[in-house]
C-alpha cells in the first residue's frame, strides 16, 4: 500500500484549559474528516473539551531558513521599535 | 467449569465485548496504515474495557474468560467471525456498533443493573459506530476494487445479524424497535457507501446465529484456544 493518496496533516490542539491551539504532530489520513479522527486518537486520548484542528500540510506556507537573517534580524539597535519600557499592569493576563 | 456457570445477560453482552475485542487485537502490526492501527486497537480497548466490567457482574472475569470452553460462551457468531480483509472487519464492525450503541442507548435511559456501565461505554460506542461509518463509506464509494470488497463483506456477514435481535432475557429493551433502527441506519449508510443493501436471509433456516445458546462457528474454537493457552497452560498463576 502507497500513501499517495494518504496526504500528511498537521494537527492542532487545544486543551480543555488551554488558550490557543498548538501544533500538535502531524498524521496522514485520505481527508480531513478521518484526519481529525485520527487525530483524536492519537493526540488527545479522547480527553473531552478539546478542539482539534487539521490543516494539510501542503496548505502551510513557511519562512525559509536561509532567509532567516533579513527576515527575523530584530534590529536591536533600534530601540524605538521596541516597546519594552512601559510597566505592566498587574490586571492584565497573557500579554 | 462449562457446566457451572450460569447463562446470564451480562455474560451475553460481555462475551460480545471480550470476543471483538481479542479479534480487533489481531490486527495489531498488520493494519493498512499507522493510523488505523491506533484506532483499532482504541476500540479493541473500549470493548475489553466493557466485558471487564460485565463479566464482573457475573463471577470472576479472568476464569470466565480463560476457562470457559467454546459451548459456555454466549457471544453473538458476528463477533467471532475471522476479521478477513479490512473490508470484512469494517463491515463486522459496522453491524455490530450500530446495534451495540442503539442497545447501549437504550440501557442507559433506564434504570437497571447495566445503566451505570451503559451510560459511561455509551460514548465509546458512538464512536465506534462513526468509525465504521466513515470506512464503510470511503470504501464502499471508493475504488472499484474497494467497492467490490466491501460488497462482498457485507453480504458475507449479513447472514450473521438477524441473531442481534434475539431478545437476551434479563435485557429489558425494546428489540423489534432496536431492530427497525438498526436496518434503517445500515441501510442508510449502505446507500451513502453506494453498496446494495444484501439480500439473503438474517433469520430463518438459511441464515446464522445461535451463538446466545452455545452454539458457535468453526474459526472460534481457534480463536479461544490462543486466547487462553497461557492462563490454561499455568493455572492458578497471578500476572
Amino acid at each position: 500500500m502507497t500513501h499517495t493518496d494518504w496526504p500528511l496533516w498537521e494537527v492542532f490542539v487545544r486543551s480543555r484549559r488551554g488558550l490557543s491551539h498548538t501544533h500538535a504532530g502531524s498524521l496522514h489520513a485520505p481527508d480531513a474528516e478521518l484526519a481529525l479522527r485520527n487525530a483524536r486518537d492519537l493526540y488527545t486520548r479522547r480527553g473531552e473539551g478539546v478542539s482539534v484542528w487539521v490543516v494539510p500540510a501542503s496548505a502551510v506556507t513557511a519562512s525559509s531558513p536561509d532567509e532567516k537573517d533579513p527576515f527575523f534580524e530584530p534590529s536591536a539597535d533600534k530601540p524605538y521599535r521596541h516597546p519594552t519600557f512601559y510597566e505592566i499592569p498587574e490586571g492584565v493576563k497573557h500579554l | 467449569m462449562t457446566a457451572t456457570v450460569p447463562t446470564t445477560a451480562a455474560l451475553a453482552l460481555g462475551d460480545d465485548a471480550l470476543v471483538l475485542s481479542h479479534r480487533l487485537g489481531e490486527w495489531a502490526g498488520h493494519a493498512p496504515v499507522l493510523e488505523e492501527e491506533v484506532a483499532l486497537a482504541n476500540i479493541a480497548l473500549d470493548l475489553l474495557g466493557q466485558a471487564r466490567v460485565l463479566l464482573s457482574m457475573t463471577g470472576d472475569e479472568d476464569e470466565l474468560a480463560y476457562l470457559r470452553e467454546e459451548r459456555a460462551f454466549r457471544n453473538l457468531q458476528l463477533v467471532e467471525q475471522p476479521n478477513g480483509d479490512f473490508a470484512h472487519t469494517i463491515a463486522r464492525q459496522l453491524y455490530f456498533s450500530t446495534y451495540q450503541h442503539l442497545l447501549y442507548a437504550e440501557l442507559a435511559a433506564h434504570e437497571g443493573p447495566f445503566q451505570p456501565l451503559a451510560g459511561k461505554a455509551v460514548k465509546e460506542v458512538a464512536y465506534h459506530r462513526d468509525h465504521a461509518e466513515q470506512w464503510t463509506v470511503r470504501l464502499g464509494d471508493g475504488t472499484d476494487l474497494s467497492h467490490d470488497r466491501m460488497s462482498r463483506a457485507c453480504d458475507a456477514l449479513w447472514r450473521f445479524t438477524g441473531e442481534m435481535f434475539q431478545p437476551i432475557p434479563g435485557v429489558d429493551v425494546d428489540w423489534a424497535g432496536l431492530e427497525a433502527s438498526w436496518l434503517t441506519s445500515v441501510t442508510d449508510v449502505l446507500g451513502r457507501a453506494t453498496l446494495a443493501v444484501p439480500e439473503g436471509p438474517r433469520t430463518g433456516a438459511w441464515a446464522a446465529g445461535a451463538g446466545r445458546q452455545g452454539l458457535h462457528t468453526e474459526p472460534f474454537g481457534r480463536m479461544l484456544a490462543e486466547m487462553q493457552h497461557l492462563h490454561r497452560s499455568h493455572p492458578g498463576a497471578s500476572w
